[in-house]
């Protein structure tokens, strides 16, 4: 039998605390559906999408129930569609459309995969892809694209990171009339993963098995709260607090995970262990910080604090699942995270201290909103930047800035729901125009050659 | 299967009996009943067996959720899979 405080902890996490399973999200491989032309592609990737996660909103709903647990997000991921439109990739956005249709057919929240991988080099088809962006972003509501850019093992594509901070700024352009909303749904990647189970950069990677279940575990105010109950504790203590919590809420996805696996028909993938903050209040990463101790997150000591968070959770989260991977860490986006957007309309943290933070912690600059008049070139060297700090560190790191269409300083964007709302935050005003024009590769650093 | 009953809230008489009566006629079977006040609040635990039960697991959640707020008290079914989960390593 339980003992009355685990059982009620337990209870106490969901009801008071925010505690749920953030995202079980299925990845589907769309190589089987390749035809002759863009026209079949689509007819079978939309069949393929529907059959294969045909139960996954009543399965998640069930098991929600069952385990008295809140599934926030189900959501799908696909293989990068570059490749499987690459004989034709003038009707990637086909595709695209069909995607976006299955979604709503099946009706989950978000279906990731409009993506490509170019982080060596450009081919012509991809190229193509890569441009028609935009209008597929604008002309859809569920797909979410993202584009993998670098590598610690090939080093940076700086053509795909110009053309990229073109292709955001057509992108919020493409949807001025909702603010660049657009751009919440496009992610530029350095070392992005293959089993990501988050929106906007989940992808169906080329090594995974045909159809997988990945969980997103979260649980921001689990981890508040804990570290408020040790006042007094010093950082190991804090750390050690950190660790047991974080490995109690991802025994509860890993539970979900493999169940929702079984029921699902699909092999169960990974549990991600990201600490992912919403706007509610009591679900934010920046108070975590603030808990440890920083009158605000974006002071001075942030970093610290942000690398010692983000590893207590690997680390009991580790403990905690026999397979763990997508991006496991602490998510900053600026945003979804109440605490962030409090820092941000105080003036408490500017886009270099982020810049900062992204060294120790997964993921990136996420959805940060910036001025529409930055120029693409600007939101290239921001793209370059993440990628260079993910390069050399061996980790993922990304970029999802949004330039707000007609919007300066001093103004804010509201997205609505799980995306929140954002203070724009000013952008460096001197030119990066001519680094970024010179195009070509930035060598892999010393330490990738392994063999 | 087997699943954790919970039920919290402001002590008053009659409570036990209820529950028990509600969980009696879905046929859900009672195998450890634990029960203490808490700073003058009621807490129950119960260890239940569904094998019999007349409904699913999801829906007896749902059902005794609705019949927690009838009788004011916070009443939660869960399968105890993720109380070992949790709580052992």
């Amino acid at each position: 039998m339980f003992n009355y405080k685990q059982v009620l902890e337990t209870i106490e996490m969901v009801e008071r605390e925010h505690l749920d399973i953030r995202t079980v999200t299925m990845g589907v491989s769309l190589l089987p559906c390749i035809r002759a032309t863009g026209e079949e592609t689509a007819r079978a990737v939309y069949d393929l999408v529907c059959k294969k996660a045909q139960n996954i909103v009543k399965v998640t709903e069930e098991l929600s129930r069952e385990y008295g647990i809140p599934i926030v997000n189900k959501r799908v991921s696909v293989t990068p569609v570059s490749i499987i439109c690459a004989p034709f990739a003038d009707k990637a956005p086909l595709i695209g459309r069909a995607l976006d249709r299955a979604a709503k057919t099946l009706g989950i929240d978000f279906l990731g995969g409009y993506s490509a991988l170019v982080h060596k080099g450009t081919a012509d088809y991809e190229e193509t892809f890569l441009k028609s962006i935009p209008e597929v972003l604008a002309s859809t509501d569920m797909l979410c694209s993202s584009v993998n850019v670098g590598s610690s093992k090939s080093g940076i594509n700086m053509d795909a990171v110009r053309l990229m901070g073109q292709v955001v700024k057509d992108t919020a352009a493409a949807t001025s009339d909702r603010d660049g909303f657009g751009c919440a749904k496009l992610v530029v990647f350095c070392n992005a993963v293959e089993d990501n189970p988050f929106m906007a950069g989940a992808f169906h990677g080329i090594g995974e098995s045909d159809t997988v279940i990945n969980v997103g575990v979260s649980g921001p105010g689990v981890v508040q709260h804990a570290i408020e109950a040790v006042p007094d504790a010093d950082i190991a203590e804090l750390a050690e607090t950190i660790k047991c919590t974080a490995f109690k809420i991802t025994r509860a996805g890993q539970l979900i995970a493999r169940e929702a696996a079984k029921r699902l028909n699909a092999r169960f993938g990974i549990v991600d262990l990201s600490l992912a903050p919403t706007p509610a209040r009591g679900d934010s990463v920046a108070q975590i910080l603030e808990a440890m101790g920083l009158e605000s997150v974006g002071t001075h000591g942030t970093t610290a604090c942000l690398a010692m968070l983000n590893d207590a959770v690997k680390k009991g989260g580790v403990m905690a699942s026999s397979r763990v991977g997508g991006l496991s860490g602490a998510f900053i986006p600026v945003s979804e995270d109440i605490g962030m957007i409090e820092a941000a309309e105080r003036g408490d943290i500017n886009l270099d201290k982020l810049e900062a933070m992204t060294a120790v912690c997964s993921v990136g600059l996420d959805m940060i909103a910036i001025p529409g008049d930055t120029p693409a070139s600007t939101i290239s060297a921001i793209i370059a930047d993440e990628a260079a700090i993910g390069m050399i560190n061996n980790k993922t790191t990304a970029v999802r800035v949004i330039p707000v269409p007609n919007k300066g300083v001093g103004e804010e964007v509201n997205f609505g729901g799980l995306l929140g709302r954002a203070p724009i935050m000013p952008v460096h005003g001197k030119s990066s125009e001519k680094f970024i024009s010179r195009g070509g590769l930035i060598p892999a650093p010393i330490h990738s050659n392994k063999n | 299967m087997r699943a954790v009953v919970t039920v919290v809230g402001k002590d008053k008489t009659g409570i036990i009996s209820k529950v028990s009566t509600f969980l009696a006629d879905k046929s859900v079977n009672i195998l450890d009943i634990s029960q203490t006040i808490l700073e003058e609040y009621f807490a129950m635990i119960m260890l239940v067996d569904l094998t019999n039960a007349k409904l699913k697991l999801a829906d007896l959640a749902e059902e005794c959720r609705v019949m927690g707020e009838k009788i004011g008290m916070s009443v939660h079914v869960q399968h105890e899979d993720i109380f070992n989960a949790m709580h052992s390593v």
